[in-house]
Order: C-alpha cells, then structure tokens, then sequence
C-alpha cells in the first residue's frame, strides 16, 4: 500500500507552469471539421490557442516543440462518461456513480465526487482525452442530478464546469424508474419542470404542491436552471418515437435547452432531430437490437444524422462510461471506415474528428472556449505518433489549458515491472 | 452425424469402453463387459453441412496465412470447401471465380473463443438470458447448446463486420464449473445442431475468482472465498475421479452398470482429456493455483480467458503449455481487472507463451481484428517486434488449436476448411472492414450484395431488417 501511494505521488507530480509553445511541423486538424493542414503550426500563450494553421508566425520566445510527421489535434472531449467518479466499478466504496437510495435526484451534484487523482483519468490524459463530460447515473428516480465537464491534468483542480446540465433517463430506463411506464416518465417529467417553475416563482412557499412527495425542494431548485435554459438537459432516449416525445417537451417548456443522449434510432427520425435543432451525444458503433428501442440501430445511425444535418458529437453511453473514453479515437475511425461500405453512412475524417472535439463541446454550450484549435479556445492540445484515429497511433504530448502533462500510468509501471517475467536478484516487488 | 466421431471414439475408449477389440471380458464378472456403448456419447449430433460454393482464386492480394506467415501480391485459390493452393501465383481451373485483390487482404476466418452469442442474444432481454445455471457452485451438467438462440442477431453482425467464421459459445462465470461450451460454425441454421462445429471437442467452463465466491457468497453458500472455491473444485474432482474409476471399471470388467450422472459424466471427460478445460481467471496467483490443481487430479488447463495478469506469469503458461485468451484494453472494471495492461499479449508473445484474443461481447467480436491492431501497437510501443502477420495467429490458428480444431481450420493451409476473409484493406487498420467472408468456401457474406448479408428470424419485418450494420 505504501508502495503503491509512492508511486502514485510519483505519477502526480505538479505539471509546469502555463508557457508559450509552438508546435511546428504536424499535420494540423482544428477539430471543426476543416480538413486537416500539413506542415501546421499551432502556438499556445497563456493556456489558449493562439493560432493554428499554416503560416502562422512562431513568437520568438515560445519553446518550439518539432512535430514534423507528427499530427496535431485538440484533445478529445469526451462526450458522455462517467470518468473521475469510479475506480473499480465492482468496488462500491470507489464508485460514485450512482446514489441507489439517495433521498434527492435532480439536486445530486457529481462535482464534489470527482477525484482528479483517479486511475481513468491518467489513463484517459495518457492517451489524448483531456476534457469529459461526465453525468451522474439514475437513483430511485428518472434523474440523474447535475453533471460536470471536467478536465484530465494532472492536478486537484479538475472541474471545468461543475452543474454544467442536468441528467434524466428517458425510454426504457426511464420508465421503469418512473413506475413502469413510458407514460408515467413523461407525467414524472413534466411534474418536474412544473415544480421547478412553481419554485422559482416563490421559492419560499414552495412545497405547497400536492405532490411534493415526488419532488422536493432540494430537487426543484436544482431543476430551476433547466426550465429556464440556463444549462442543458441531456435525455437519454434511443427509440425512435422516445426521440419524438423528447422533442415535444419543447412546446410545452420553450426555454428547454434538450440535448439527447444515445439515439440509437436516431436516423429514422433525423429529420425532424434537425428541424428541432437539437444536438445530439450518439454511441458511435450500436448496431445491434440490444433492446427493444434500439431495433433500428447501425454504424450508419451518426453518419445519417449528420447527413440531415443533425449536430452530433460521441458519448461513451453505456459503454464502459467510467474508464475508456479513449476508444473514441477508434470509434471515430470507424465511422470514417464506413465510407467504403457500400450503402453505409460514415463521416469525413475531418467529420469524425470533430464529433470527438468539437461537437461534444458544442451539444453542451461550451464549444466557444473547447473543443478545437480555433485562436482563443483554451489550449487542449495533443501530438500524436500518426494520424490519430488509426489503431496504431498514440498520444506523444498532452497539453491541457497550455500546461504539458504527464502521462505515465500505473498500468505503465506494471508493464516495465513485467516486462521480461520470472523474479530477478530479488522479487519483483523490488522492481520499480 | 459427422459431429464429435473422434470424441465419441474417445470418449467410448476411455468411459464406456465397447470392447470391440476383441479383448476377453473377465472371466469373474458376474455381468460381462458391454458390447456397446451404454448411452451415446453424441446424443445432439452436429448437422452442419456445408453451403455449396465456387472455386474462387483472389489474385494480387496480401495473405496472412494465420500461422505466422506472410505473402504479398500473392494468390490463394480455395474449391469444395477447401484451400487449395496459396502462393505468388497458383494454377487455377478454367471457370474458377477470379477476385482482383490488390490493395486488399486475405486472412483466415477470425475465431473468438469466448463468446456468449446465442445464450445471452439480443435483446437482451430477461426471457433470453440463458448462459448462467448459477443455482449451484458446480453445474457441469448444463450444456451451452441447450441455451444457444440460432436467432441472435449477434451472428450476422459477427459475420459482417468481424469476419468471424467460427466461435466457442460459454456458460458465464457465476459457477466454479458453468457447463459444457460449444463450438460453433457462424453460419445461421434452425436449429443449434446445425450450427455446430463438426468434430469440434467439448469445452467445461470453469471460474475463478470473485463471480464464484461473490454469486455464492452472498447466498451464505459454499463458496464464499477463494480459498472456498478451490475446496469446492478439488473436492468435486476427487469425486470425479471415483465416477471415472467405476465406470471405467465397469468397461473393463462388467459388473452392475454405474448409474450416470451427467454433471460427473462432463468432468470424467475432462480427466479422459476429451473434453477441454476452458476456465475463466483474472490473476496471475490464481491461474497457478488452478495450473497446480490440474496436477494434483490429472487433466489438462487448455486456456485461461480474461488472464488479465497472464502476463505476470507468461513463463508459468509457457512451460505448462496453456493458452491465455486476453482483452486488448479492457481494465479496472472490478478489482480482479485492475491490473490489467494493454502490453498483455505482445508480452505473452514475446515469452514465447500461446496467447490469442478473444471479445466476451457481442460487440467486440465485430472488431477483434481491431483489438489486435491495439494490443499489437502497445507491444510495439514498449520495444516489442512482432510482425502483424505473426500477430494474425492471435485471432486464428492460437484459438483454433485451444479450440483442438486447429486440423481443420484458423490457418490458410492446402486441405484446411476455406474459412477466409477478404479485407478492403489493411485488416489492422481501422479503416478497413470484411469485403468478402467465406465460410467452408461458401460467400455468406459480400459487402457489396445485400443478398449476401444475413438477416435473423427476429429482425425479419422490423425497422432497419437487412440494413448495413
């Protein structure tokens, strides 16, 4: 044990100071969805970008970093996780996840839970993921309670954005939290968002409402900035008629910023997904009946969407929330793969790399500030061996808000520990 | 009826010994030896039968050949269900279908040896999960096949997208000892028989670790620790060994004939070395416990699956010749998982040890090629050098002999089942996907003729039947 807190202190070691960087060289791609630029340079002062592009001048006094074969991307902002909030799923005393018997739902804040030092985010920083979306998991109720966007540095200061939206399971999840019904999850909803408008009208007489069993009033303030679209909802939905209903809150609660979340099905209504404008956090590869909502789903679900014009970015919805965010990059690459389908949608490269930087940043308000290598955008940068979503590549050096690093992993150690089996002049516990 | 002759010959030698060879039964049995089998050996017999196919020669291609080997710009030509002849050029029948492969690969058949397709199918709803009995700690008498749904949507997409052309179903993990496996051929049929892998022996799944002691454990049962599990497995083999040494007896000499109990029946076919030990185990201190178990009480461990920690102890696995069957990535899950590292296979490789992946998902199997390519670079990114097509066997001729198929198919060898895969590109990069798939030389699967692309009772009729997946 102490020999483990050693070497974790070991791995944690205080990243440098903010500097002025220029990265030269790379093969450039902003992460907008523009094709990427060879020979790009990027410069980084104060923690944002700069420039990125070609023919940007280098400041005398940056510290050049040579890119040359290299390529050079924003980090990945990772779209739906739970990363920071778990160590080992199975172990319950690590996992922060999910309030089984909480007494509040929508008022449940994942900030003060998310523990900059754990393993995922090391592993998840070492290979190029450097901010997250993270949401809390359903309790007793349909909502989740108030998610974060949080960053991967190496420091105690992870929380980009704490309350950045409120979480609530639709669909199947949803009803069943709800009493057992779809149409229940609605009335529950909706019930919700009255009470929350109830409260903030008069939040000292709140808790006249018949009902108020359902909601208290811990829940509905925090559901106030939701009516009122001050942060966005995510819903997850994957049915085709789900997407429908979630769409249709809008009528009756215009100020509602929606954001949907999984949308397996989401291609046999992209359309009217797009007509609403509403963006959406897709599971990238889905394409199996592994519910009765998700009968429709295929590889092809993002690339359709996109094609309709739907804003989409890549979530890790249900898929190893807490721990590999990093397999976007494949998931992405794999979209691009589809372009030699016949009949398969995929995106662009340039497409898929923005649904894993920018278009996540987007669907949660935050695409001003992250999210690509657009100048003034905080300095989320990495330089990979190759191209980025090719299996074979890896992060080289992360930058995150303009600092450099670290990215060794405890997995790392264990590795080198092993590297050649068999106990050496003395047992491997020596070995470090 | 081709299925399992070799086991059932076996299986009649060491357990129900026929004397058929003429050997005098003894003279002092009050019953003599039976003349037959007591029971078949065989009572779900394989119907597999081939699809017909062309004789098909793919020109200008890169061929991993699955054992290691490699040819570019090369030919293969496979006819009747078998490869004929690979190489930089072969002759090929006049009328033989000729496939331009440049800028292509061709690979054997991709084989998982760990998945649950068809005992926990889409949708995974509660009706259809059948791959854990998990009502005792040992319940070796349960059978995979009788779980199997040949409906799982799971297998086309398995096809389609990972070129899979053959897999081991398992029971889950709940029990020390969940059932036999079954391998099966990945080509739809009515019926689980006809899927069903000719020839192929029987796995046992068994479990280490915390599923086992956790399931049971919180029952207040037996076992509740690991110390627990190993009690129960060693005690449950000692008994095996009686079961084993009555029948055998009875063979051998006559007498009144044992009564069969079909879960001792399985693990007396593991101590034969008929049927093959399959056993799921995280750590490295667990696997060479189970490897000194398999000592104490005379059978073999074919392959440890998940073996997180394999690479803790590649030197143990190779001297004791058992396989390990890895994630490339998956890690930190529960806490048997922590220790997980992406170098696992590159370094099981690299000491010389058997190492293969394998998905345990239903959605992994639609990417094992990719999981390679990510454990493959890890290995590389450490100092490692091993050739991708020494790292094919990973997903070929490694599972195909834990599988003991190796005879028959997982490499592209003269007179080997043509399980093949035609990639539209570099199968270790992500970019590429099955173009063609083949299995036993019939295409069930062309990227390029929705007519070749399997669709499922199930999805028969629903939104999305037959879309590209």
């Amino acid at each position: 044990m102490k020999g483990l807190l050693l070497a974790c202190a070991a791995l944690i070691a205080a990243p440098a100071a903010a500097e002025t960087i220029a990265i030269t060289g790379g093969t450039v791609a902003i992460g907008d969805g523009s094709a990427p630029i060879e020979g790009g340079t990027v410069v980084i002062r104060d923690g944002r970008v700069v420039a990125a592009g070609s023919g940007v001048a280098v400041p005398a006094d940056a510290r050049r970093i040579d890119a040359t074969g290299k390529w050079v991307t924003p980090g990945i902002f990772a779209g739906f996780t739970r990363i920071g909030l778990v160590e080992v799923d199975g172990v319950d005393q690590t996992n922060d996840s999910r309030a089984r018997t909480a007494p509040f739902s929508a008022a449940i804040d994942v900030a003060p839970a998310v523990n900059p030092r754990t393993s995922a985010i090391t592993v998840s920083r070492a290979h190029g993921v450097t901010r997250a979306i993270v949401a809390p998991a359903t309790g007793p109720g349909m909502f989740a309670g108030q998610g974060a966007v949080i960053d991967m540095g190496a420091d105690m200061d992870a929380v980009t954005r704490p309350r950045a939206f409120q979480f609530v399971e639709l669909g199947e999840d949803g009803a069943a939290s709800a009493g057992g019904s779809r149409g229940a999850a609605h009335t529950y909803l909706r019930n919700a968002l009255n009470s929350a408008r109830d409260y903030a009208r008069n939040p000292a007489g709140y808790g006249g409402r018949d009902n108020t069993a359902l909601f208290n009033r811990t829940d509905a303030a925090a559901l106030v900035p939701v009516v009122t679209g001050k942060v966005p909802l995510l819903a997850h939905v994957e049915r085709g008629s789900d997407i429908l209903a979630a769409l249709a809150l809008r009528k009756d609660f215009p100020e509602l910023k929606l954001v949907l979340v999984g949308v397996s099905e989401g291609w046999t209504v992209a359309p009217q997904i797009a007509a609403a404008g509403v963006p959406v956090i897709a599971s990238a590869l889905n394409d199996l009946p592994a519910a009765f909502e998700t009968l429709a789903a295929t590889q092809s679900n993002i690339g359709r969407m996109v094609k309709a014009g739907v804003k989409v970015g890549i979530g890790m919805i249900g898929d190893n929330d807490t721990r590999q965010a990093r397999q976007e990059l494949q998931y992405a690459g794999n979209l691009v793969a589809l372009a030699k389908l016949p009949g398969a949608a995929g995106l662009s490269w340039a497409q898929a790399l923005a649904a894993i930087t920018s278009g996540p940043a987007e669907a949660i308000g935050l695409g001003g500030e992250y999210g690509s290598l657009r100048p003034g955008r905080h300095a989320d940068v990495v330089v990979w061996s190759g191209d980025p979503l090719e299996l074979s590549s890896a992060a080289e050096a992360v930058f995150i808000d303009g600092v450099q690093q670290p990215t060794v992993t405890r997995q790392q150690r264990l590795r080198d520990r092993y590297a050649t089996p068999g106990e050496g002049a003395l047992p491997k516990a020596y070995d470090r | 009826m081709v299925f399992n002759k070799r086991f059932a010959v076996l299986l009649a030698t060491s357990l129900l010994a026929a004397c058929a060879n003429g050997e005098a039964p003894k003279a002092a049995a009050a019953t003599p030896p039976p003349s037959k089998p007591a029971f078949s050996a065989d009572p779900y017999p394989s119907t597999y039968k081939p699809y017909p196919g062309v004789p098909t020669l793919v020109t200008g291609v890169t061929i991993y050949d699955g054992e290691g080997g490699r040819i570019d710009d090369g030919q293969i030509l496979f006819a009747d269900g078998k490869v004929v002849a690979l190489g930089q050029s072969v002759d090929a029948p006049a009328g033989a279908t000729r496939i331009d492969g440049a800028g292509k690969w061709v690979t054997p058949g991709v084989i998982d040896i760990h998945s649950h397709l068809g005992v926990y199918p889409s949708p995974s709803v509660r009706a259809h999960s059948d791959g854990n009995e998990a009502t005792a700690p040992v319940r070796a008498e349960v059978w995979a096949e009788h779980s199997v749904w040949p409906q799982d949507p799971g297998f086309s997409r398995a096809l389609a997208n990972g070129g899979v052309t053959t897999l081991q179903i398992l029971p889950g993990s709940a029990d020390l000892m969940g059932g036999r496996s079954v391998v099966l051929k990945n080509v739809y049929a009515r019926t689980v028989q006809g899927m069903k892998f000719p020839g192929a022996p029987y796995g046992l799944k068994m479990a280490c670790g915390e599923n086992p002691k956790r399931v049971f454990g919180s029952r207040n049962q037996m076992p509740s620790t690991r110390m627990g599990n190993m009690a129960v497995d060693r005690q449950t083999w000692a008994k095996a060994a009686e079961y084993k040494r009555k029948w055998d007896k009875y063979n051998k000499s006559g007498g009144e004939m044992p009564a069969r109990d079909l879960q001792m029946e399985t693990l007396a076919g593991v101590l034969a070395g008929e049927i093959l030990i399959q056993n799921h185990c995280y750590r490295a201190d667990e696997m060479a416990n189970v490897i000194d178990m398999a000592k104490e009480f005379g059978y073999k461990v074919t392959a440890f699956h998940h073996a997180v920690e394999a690479y803790k102890i590649a030197d143990l696995l190779k001297a004791n010749d058992v396989c390990a069957a890895v994630w490339a990535d998956w890690w930190g899950f529960k806490m048997e998982s922590y220790d997980a590292i992406d170098e696992n296979l590159a370094l099981l490789q690299n000491a010389g040890a058997c190492a293969m992946i394998h998905s345990d998902d239903e959605n992994g199997i639609q990417r094992l090629n990719q999981e390679v390519a990510k454990a493959l670079a890890a290995g590389r990114r450490m100092g490692l050098t091993i050739p991708d097509e020494l790292a094919w066997t990973w997903l070929a001729i490694n599972p195909a002999k834990a599988l003991g198929i190796a005879d028959r198919t997982g490499s592209l060898k003269p007179g080997k089942e043509a399980d093949v895969v035609l990639w539209n590109g570099d199968p270790l990069s992500v970019y590429s996907r099955p173009e063609k798939v083949w299995v036993d030389g019939a295409l069930l699967y062309d990227s390029s003729d929705p007519k070749r692309r399997p669709v499922s009772d199930f999805e028969l009729g629903q939104p999305g039947e037959g879309d590209v997946k």
